[in-house]
């Protein structure tokens, strides 16, 4: 196996790594460079921080080991190797009458990365996260495969576990069965931060999630649109599109009045008395993923994605950092809340019960330390920021605000005494202690 | 009825990517090369992703006793190969062990000639479609990589020589020139440009057999840039560290 010396980023393409890659195309040669020079698997970097990177250091690229292993249609449990990306498994899934349960923002992401970060969709209050629909997993060990199942101390370090457990070699998911030629998705405009609010804690919706102008000050700050859906068995296919950002955009393409102008006429999309449309299944879940690289648009210096959780009783405190955005002026036009439900599978799993926001802000001093600041008002609320999104957050804080980080550490100190599948993130918040 | 397809080398990551694509058509699959439990994954994905059928031959190219129980496999009729096998070992490995030469040749040109061979009869009788991985480095003698080139210049002409003989048979090759492909063969190798990913080359592969074309480049360009390299007269490309 040859390795490839590169400069690599995340999505948010503000942290850099230089190092070596290997990328096998045989669950054979996984297991040898497990044996002779471990080192932790990535997918495919679509988290925006330095979960994705280790600086200075090997890493093995998961994209090619793609393949669906078992797919019984009967009962819609699939067994996937882990860089089988969530666009293919929704395809996949849908050619047979299934869904996949749960979905992030984006399909270019695999399903190794899905379970390393227990990500979470539009659906997360009804359906909970991506590892609760998990029956089975393999991890690869020093001394062979790891066959793990939901309740072990090993899969709960293991789903949300930032890869350090091990490589996940082979992926087990229950699909649900459903009809889906499409999404129904009905739009409503709210006024402000209230009306979304409730709008969103009342929705009875299998899938609901607002989309915030973090531009609009005043009476019609926290103004917006919901969004909610449910499958729906009338067809549409999506277009393919070819749309490709060739450049890192300059500087103006994101200044604030070109902000305030985006968001003006997002808002003025969706009619007065709101719409309801049927709309293709991939442009529901991953809407940006038909614009290639869209992360050049923040330019050269890329940008970070705030994200934070705050519990269901400090939807005030939420209301606060949601404010503090406003005034600064580093918004971006994707802004982005949702109500979240208990639903989590591992330790380090992201998810509580209560709100998320998240909010898109270009890189650099300003944003930075607007985002540091932010990030204390989350820990003071008790809530949480997440780790697929953070490349600026202090060790102990994060710590904190992961109280079950120490049962995650003895599993991972077992599965990896070395610490071989260290990443940069796991070293700046020093989450594998101060090796 | 579905189109059966043997692939020679489906553990490649074009072999791969053809199957794949075969598969979403429909197709029955007889996937043949050495690491049989790849083979298998391989064979179980595109039974997922629509194929009739999909099933796993041992291939060692360098071992003909094997070749008829492949050939066997797709049964009585029309029938399609695919050659993906090959083997590009580094100019200074051949240099320091010249034996290397023979496995250059038996893996790019004999073996695969060997199969072809064997499958004459049942082509030309029934029809069916040859597929035939060469690449352009078997357009020119290059210093970097001229056994590898010859091996492939070798398998060009053989091609040719099949499809010509095949004519008015119903039976037709696709000689298939690849460029550089992103794949474990050129990961990580200095010196690549322009690389095409394997999904891009099992693309035009696979419209170059529904359009019954001879010869094709993948990426296209890349026959720009050989009718360019071997436009330059000998004693002035002697001299170019290409
Ligand atoms: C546009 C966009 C929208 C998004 N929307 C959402 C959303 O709605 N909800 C949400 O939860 N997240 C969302 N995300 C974040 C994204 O889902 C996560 O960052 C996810 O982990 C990315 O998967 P990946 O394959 O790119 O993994 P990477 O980013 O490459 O890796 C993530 C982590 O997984 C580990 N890992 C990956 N594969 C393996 C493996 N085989 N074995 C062991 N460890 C492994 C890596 O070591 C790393 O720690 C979004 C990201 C983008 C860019
Ligand atoms: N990559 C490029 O840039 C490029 C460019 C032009 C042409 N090509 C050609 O494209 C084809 C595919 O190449 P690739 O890049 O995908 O390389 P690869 O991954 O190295 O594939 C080589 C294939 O050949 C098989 N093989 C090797 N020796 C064999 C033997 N003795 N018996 C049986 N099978 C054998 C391998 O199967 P097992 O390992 O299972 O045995 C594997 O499937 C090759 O013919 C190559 O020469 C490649």
């Amino acid at each position: 196996m040859r390795w490839k010396t590169a400069e690599y980023a995340g999505w948010g393409r503000a942290l850099r790594a230089k190092g070596r890659l290997a990328r096998p195309e045989r669950q054979a040669e996984l297991a040898r460079l497990i044996a002779t020079s471990p080192a932790p698997v990535l997918g495919a970097r679509r988290s925006y921080g330095d979960a994705c990177l280790n600086p200075g250091g090997d890493a093995i690229l998961s994209t090619r080991l793609d393949r669906v292993l078992e797919f019984d249609t009967q009962t819609g449990e699939i067994e996937v190797e882990p860089g089988l990306t969530l666009a293919d498994l929704l395809r996949l899934a849908r050619s047979q009458g299934f869904l996949p349960p749960v979905l992030p923002g984006t399909g270019h992401a695999t399903v190794g990365g899905a379970v390393a970060m227990d990500v979470h969709g539009k659906n997360h209050h009804r359906a909970g996260s991506f590892g609760q629909h998990v029956t089975a997993l393999t991890l690869l060990t020093g001394d062979g495969p790891l066959r793990l199942h939901p309740g072990e101390a090993a899969f709960l370090a293991t789903i949300g576990g930032l890869g350090q457990t091990g490589p996940i070699a082979r992926v087990r998911i229950q699909l649900e069965r459903r009809q889906a030629g499409a999404m129904r998705v009905t739009e409503t405009r709210a006024a402000d931060w209230d009306a979304l609010v409730s709008r969103l804690a009342e929705s009875p919706a299998e899938y609901a999630v607002a989309w915030i102008d973090a531009t609009a000050r005043g009476a019609a700050t926290g103004r917006g649109i919901v969004e909610e859906a449910a499958p729906t068995e009338t067809r549409r296919t999506a277009r393919e599109r070819r749309l490709r950002v060739p450049l890192d955009a300059p500087r103006l393409a994101l200044a604030p009045p070109v902000v305030r102008l985006f968001n003006a006429a997002y808002l003025a999309r969706v009619p007065k008395e709101g719409r309801t449309r049927d709309i293709p299944c991939e442009s529901f879940y991953f809407p940006l993923d038909g614009i290639a690289d869209w992360n050049r648009l923040y330019g050269r210096n890329g940008f970070h994605q705030f994200q934070c959780v705050l519990p269901e009783a400090r939807l005030d405190a939420l209301r606060a950092i949601f404010g503090a955005i406003v005034e600064s002026g580093l918004a971006s036009p994707l802004s982005v809340l949702k109500r979240m439900g208990p639903g989590r599978a591992g330790h380090m799993s992201f998810p509580m019960e209560g709100w998320t926001l998240a909010c898109d802000i270009r890189a650099g001093d300003a944003g930075e330390t607007a985002i540091r600041a932010l990030y204390d008002d989350v820990a003071e609320a008790g809530g949480r920021i997440y780790l697929a999104k953070d490349a600026l957050a202090g060790g102990a804080m994060v710590r904190a605000m992961y109280p079950e980080h120490a049962d995650w550490l003895a599993e991972a100190d077992r599965l990896d005494p070395n610490a071989a599948y260290a990443t940069g993130l796991t070293r700046r918040l020093e989450l594998r202690g101060t090796s | 009825m579905s189109e059966t397809w043997i692939v020679l080398g489906a553990s490649s990551a074009m072999g791969r990517a053809l199957a794949r694509s075969l598969a979403e058509r429909g197709a029955g699959l007889i996937l043949a090369g050495r690491d049989e439990d790849d083979l298998a994954a391989t064979a179980a994905d595109c039974r997922a992703r629509g194929a009739a059928d999909a099933e796993i031959a041992r291939l060692d190219i360098g071992d003909p006793a094997g070749f008829d129980d492949i050939r066997a496999m797709a049964g009585p009729g029309r029938v399609n190969c695919a050659v993906f096998v090959g083997d590009m070992p580094a100019q200074d490995e051949i240099d320091a062990d010249p034996a290397l030469i023979d496995r250059v040749m038996r893996v790019n040109l004999t073996g695969p000639a060997q199969f072809l061979t064997g499958l004459l009869p049942q082509l030309s009788e029934h029809g069916g479609t040859v597929v035939g991985v060469s690449s352009v480095a078997g357009d020119r003698g290059r210093q970097g990589n001229y056994v590898y080139g010859a091996a492939k210049a070798g398998f060009t002409t053989y091609l040719s020589g099949l499809r010509s003989r095949l004519e008015g048979t119903g039976a037709h090759v696709v000689t298939v020139k690849p460029g550089f492909v992103d794949t474990a063969m050129t990961w990580g190798l200095p010196g690549m440009f322009l690389v095409a990913p394997p999904e891009r080359v099992a693309r035009d592969i696979l419209r170059a057999a529904d359009r019954k074309r001879d010869v094709i480049y993948t990426p296209g360009f890349w026959r720009a840039i050989m009718l360019i390299i071997r436009s330059i007269p000998e004693r002035v490309f002697k001299r170019l560290s290409i």
